[in-house]
């Protein structure tokens, strides 16, 4: 291979793993969604709205997640964040009126942004690597949301559930939908096109760059982590919703699979880079798979099996891409 | 005072071992009477497991990687012993390390040869085996699981009633640590790549060897482990050494390797996986309802880690 050729394969390399992270993910999701279709004729509204419920909360960790990878960390106690708010809302709520869980879900999602806050802070303050902090602290929450309720239980005013498993907010789009792009539009949105979601972006990117330009990459770092506690309350929320109780071991799934929509999604795990909307509708496929599995008749057990394949098909093709343009 | 600090400081192992004696002290004051021959041997029992897998983990790590997948790999080579023990033991057995080494040689293969980061390929290859393994005992229902008398005695034996037999096991493979990472080539080499890939690279080491190497020996190592602790509570189940990851890494951290890569040891791994086993012991001890004990658990793990990034700072 001359060198022309090279550098001509290498940047078009290049340009294939660019081009996978902008659009791999909603090219894959809508060739999901024809597969569902093919498989599942009479895929409606009815299985739009249960998908876009059932995704809800892992929509949530993902959104979390995703957050706090772009910062340059990684959260891997995103699932028991996730489970205290669950069993939170649902023992808080049992005996509440409608308008009293609106504002304990608020409270709720304040405990959660307070966690993440101080899974930031121990971070920053220990010097403590990210997987280290977040996997014990992982531990720690996991303990308190034991501690909160000890088996699977509680619940919560059923006009409350239906604000997520209805769909009477518009006459288009399923409640839970609504939901997820409110939460994802009010939050994130504005935050990521501010000053704020700039310092998050440069410090995931490069945290002395970002200090030298005036970024305090701690306290960036902090918020990061406290904004991911408040998806991860909104998603713990969302679980209530979706169950209809709180179950203090239920948060485990959502750390793994958060990490996977992420990856999938196409975040870089090296941090800057990504936004939230490839995890979003990688959360999204991650729900359907299992139950495109279940109208194939195959043991949806399988999901797991294929997720993790997915993730390491996913990061082996960065891998390879990588690959090629380290040989140019 | 200073003088002290000091000395801690140039010889962490010291202060590792001074807080495991502080530790066994605390519970022979709260509780007397407790630390008894038989204590020691029973902590030494379930250390064992912790250390195998801890000794994967600090190969891994000194490259400055991860291994989440250890603790699925453990249940899943578990699971395999048991469901087919009926066919032989040494057959059940061999399927059982063939699973570490698979599983091994794929995250070689993402880590080493396409440069993933180790913490995603080994939580995939972690789902992929946590999720095939509770496929598996949907065929695997009928069959009637059993633990091999021979895991059995390496997991819960005791040689004159005192000495467990998992120690030999346990000693034999920290011989072999110690040697392998201070006095041969790849040893060398695991720390060198740690401490500057790039810099191997530029100096001839084929780095990718090296490393494919390091997450095979890792994952047989956990597989390994996985043997061990399913002889101890002799039975197979698919949360079986759940509880063991995060115990695998913090005792890593604890023991004073550097989770970037280039520091640390296996001696320092041995005190941590002890330390971590009495420190079990002692929240056991404590009579405290189940979450309690996982928060302080998880509290003590954090400022233990804290305080040696503070003395070595």
């Amino acid at each position: 291979m001359s060198a022309a050729n090279k550098i001509e394969a290498g940047s078009a390399a290049h340009s294939l793993s660019r081009y996978l992270r902008a659009t791999g993910m909603p090219l894959l999701f809508l060739a999901s969604i024809l597969a569902t279709l093919a498989i599942h004729r009479d895929f409606g509204a009815f299985d739009v709205q249960s998908l876009a419920l059932g995704a809800l909360p892992l929509a949530m960790a993902s959104t979390a997640q995703a957050i706090v990878v772009i910062s340059g960390g990684i959260d891997l106690s995103v699932g028991s964040m996730i489970a205290v708010a669950n069993v939170l809302s649902a023992s808080l709520m049992q005996h509440a009126s409608f308008r009293q869980s609106l504002g304990l879900a608020v409270l709720i999602i304040l405990v959660g942004a307070m966690q993440g806050a101080i899974n930031g802070t121990l971070i920053v303050l220990s010097r403590i690597p990210d997987i280290v902090v977040t996997l014990t602290t992982g531990f720690i929450w996991g303990g308190v949301a034991l501690l909160i309720l000890e088996r699977p239980g509680g619940g919560a005013p059923s006009d409350f559930l239906e604000i997520g498993a209805g769909a009477d907010l518009s006459s288009v789009l399923p409640n839970a939908l609504l939901l997820l792009i409110g939460a994802v539009g009010v939050i994130w949105v504005p935050i990521r096109s501010s000053r704020l979601g700039l310092s998050l972006y440069a410090t995931g990117s490069d945290p002395v760059a970002a200090f030298r330009s005036g970024v305090d990459p701690r306290l960036a770092r902090i918020l990061a982590y406290g904004l991911g506690g408040v998806f991860c309350g909104i998603g713990g929320v969302a679980l209530t919703m979706t169950t209809g109780i709180g179950a203090p071991l239920a948060g485990a799934y959502y750390t793994l699979s958060s990490v996977a929509a992420v990856v999938i999604g196409g975040v870089s795990l090296n941090g800057g880079r990504g936004g939230v909307l490839g995890p979003v509708l990688a959360a999204l496929l991650l729900t359907l798979l299992p139950m495109d599995l279940i109208f194939l008749n195959i043991d949806p057990n399988y999901g797991q099996v294929i997720q993790g394949t997915l993730i390491v098909l996913v990061v082996m093709i960065g891998g390879f891409a990588a690959f090629l343009q380290g040989r140019s | 005072m200073s003088k002290a600090l000091a000395l801690l400081r140039s010889h962490t192992i010291l202060a590792l071992v001074l807080l495991l004696a502080l530790f066994v002290l605390g519970i022979e004051i709260a509780r007397p009477g407790t630390v008894t021959p038989l204590w020691v041997s029973n902590a030494l029992l379930f250390a064992a497991p912790l250390a195998i897998l801890g000794a994967g983990q600090t190969l891994v790590m000194l490259t400055g990687g991860i291994d989440l997948s250890v603790a699925s790999v453990a249940t899943g080579s578990a699971y395999i012993l048991a469901t087919n023990a009926a066919s032989g033991d040494g057959f059940a057995l061999a399927l059982a390390l063939v699973l570490g080494l698979a599983v091994g040689i794929v995250n070689g293969l993402g880590v080493a040869v396409l440069r993933v980061q180790p913490l995603v390929m080994t939580l995939g290859t972690g789902l992929m085996v946590g999720g095939a393994m509770t496929v598996y005992s949907q065929y695997m229902l009928a069959s009637q699981p059993h633990v091999p008398a021979m895991i059995q005695t390496l997991g819960a034996g005791k040689l004159l009633g005192l000495i467990p037999v998992d120690l030999f096991l346990w000693a034999a493979i920290a011989a072999l640590m110690l040697f392998t990472l201070h006095r041969s080539g790849f040893g060398r080499l695991l720390y060198a790549v740690g401490d500057n890939r790039e810099a191997c690279h530029l100096a001839g080491v084929r780095v990718w060897r090296v490393l494919f190497l390091d997450y095979v020996l890792c994952a047989l190592l956990a597989a390994i482990a996985g043997l061990v602790l399913v002889g101890g509570t002799n039975a197979a189940d698919l949360s079986l050494a759940d509880v063991y990851l995060l115990p695998s890494v913090a005792c890593v951290i604890i023991g004073g390797t550097s989770i970037f890569g280039g520091r640390g040891g296996y001696a320092g791994t041995i005190v941590g996986a002890l330390i971590l086993t009495v420190l079990t012991s002692i929240l056991t001890l404590l009579d405290v309802p189940e979450p309690v004990k996982q928060i302080l658990y998880g509290a003590i793990i954090l400022s233990l880690a804290a305080a040696y990034a503070r003395l070595t700072a």
